[in-house]
C-alpha cells in the first residue's frame, strides 16, 4: 500500500484528524437539527458520511472506518447517552461494510456507494432500535428511512465525490 | 506527477465507464426500493389485531387494558409525570400528558400487535398485545 511506505507520516495523522474532526462538527449540525423521527433517536441524515466517503475515496477503508468510528464516539460521548451510541455504531459499522463491499465492486459510483452506506446506516439503527424498544412496529417506518436514506446518500455522494475529485493532498509528502 | 498517479489509480479501481456506473446506480437505488417494499408488506400481512394495551412504566407492569373496551387511565410515570391512555373503538392513544416533548400524545392511536407508543420522559410505554377478540386470529 502506497500510504503505508513511511512507518510514521504527522501530515496525514493531521490530516486524518482534521477530517474526524469536521465529522463532528457536520454531526453535532445534525444534532441541533429537527430530527427525521423523533421517536427513535440517532435517526439523522448522516452529513458526517460526506468525510466518510472522501476519506474512503482518497486514502483507505483503514482511514475511513477510524474517521467513521472516532467520530461516532466523539458525538456520543458530547451529545450524546450510551443509547445513540448504539444506534450510531451499529448504523456505522454496517454503513461501512456496505460502502467498503461495493466500492471494491467497482459498479458503483461514489453516490450509489454513499446511497448504500446510507441505507445500511438507517437500518442499522433501526436494527438496534428493534431490539431496545422490543417492538417490531418500527420495522414499518423503514420504507421511509430508506427514502430519506436515498435522498440523503445521493447529497452525502456528490458532496463527497467533489470533494474527492478537487481536494487532493499529497499524503505521504514529508517536512 | 503524484496527481497523474492518483488519477490512474481512479480509473484503475473503476473499470467501468461513468455512465454505466450511473445506471448501476440507478438500478441499486430501485433495488433497494423494492427491497424494503417487500420487507414492508410482508410485515403488513403478518400483523395481527392486539386484544390489550400494556403499560409499564420503567419497564416494570403497570396496568392492562382490554381494546375491546372504550375506557380512560391516567397512568403516573416517572417524577409524577402523568400520561392520560385512551382507549376508544379498539384502539389505544395518549390524549395529554406533561412530557416536554409530547411525541407520546403525537402518535398515531395503536391496534395491532406490536405497536407501542413510548413517553421516554416519563419511562411509560403501552404497547398492544395479544390477538384479537380472545380468538388466535392466526391459524
Ligand atoms: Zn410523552
Amino acid at each position: 500500500m502506497r500510504y503505508h511506505e513511511k512507518r510514521f507520516n504527522v501530515r496525514r495523522l493531521v490530516l486524518l484528524g482534521t477530517f474526524t474532526a469536521i465529522a463532528l462538527i457536520l454531526s453535532y449540525i445534525e444534532f441541533l437539527l429537527p430530527p427525521i423521527w423523533s421517536a427513535v433517536p440517532g435517526i439523522k441524515l448522516g452529513l458526517a458520511n460526506v468525510m466518510v466517503i472522501y476519506v474512503l475515496y482518497s486514502l483507505s477503508l483503514k482511514d475511513a472506518a477510524m474517521v467513521s468510528l472516532v467520530r461516532v464516539f466523539l458525538s456520543a460521548i458530547l451529545f450524546g447517552t450510551a443509547l445513540t451510541l448504539a444506534y450510531s455504531l451499529a448504523g456505522a459499522v454496517l454503513s461501512l461494510a456496505a460502502m467498503a463491499i461495493l466500492k471494491k465492486l467497482g459498479l458503483f459510483s461514489e453516490v450509489g456507494v454513499s446511497i448504500a452506506g446510507a441505507v445500511l446506516h438507517n437500518l442499522g439503527q433501526i436494527l438496534v432500535a428493534v431490539i431496545v424498544l422490543r417492538t417490531a412496529e418500527i420495522g414499518y417506518y423503514m420504507i421511509i428511512l430508506t427514502l430519506t436514506g436515498i435522498l440523503s446518500g445521493v447529497f452525502v455522494g456528490l458532496v463527497g465525490s467533489l470533494l474527492t475529485k478537487y481536494i487532493k493532498f499529497d499524503w505521504s509528502k514529508q517536512k | 506527477m503524484n496527481e497523474e498517479k492518483l488519477c490512474a489509480e481512479v480509473e484503475n479501481n473503476s473499470p467501468h465507464s461513468v455512465k454505466k456506473r450511473i445506471r448501476n446506480d440507478i438500478i441499486l437505488v430501485l433495488a433497494i426500493i423494492l427491497f424494503a417494499s417487500i420487507a414492508l408488506l410482508v410485515m403488513l400481512a403478518l400483523r395481527s389485531e392486539g386484544g390489550a394495551a400494556v403499560v409499564t412504566v420503567n419497564g416494570k407492569p403497570y396496568a392492562s387494558l382490554p381494546l375491546d373496551k372504550d375506557a380512560e387511565l391516567i397512568i403516573q410515570g416517572e417524577d409524577g409525570g402523568y400520561n392520560i391512555l385512551v382507549i376508544k373503538d379498539g384502539e389505544a392513544y395518549i390524549r395529554e400528558a406533561d412530557c416536554p416533548d409530547k411525541i407520546c400524545v403525537k402518535h398515531r392511536r395503536i391496534s395491532y400487535s406490536g405497536e407501542t407508543i413510548v413517553c421516554l420522559p416519563n419511562g411509560v410505554s403501552v404497547k398492544i398485545e395479544g390477538s384479537g377478540g380472545g380468538v388466535d386470529a392466526v391459524s
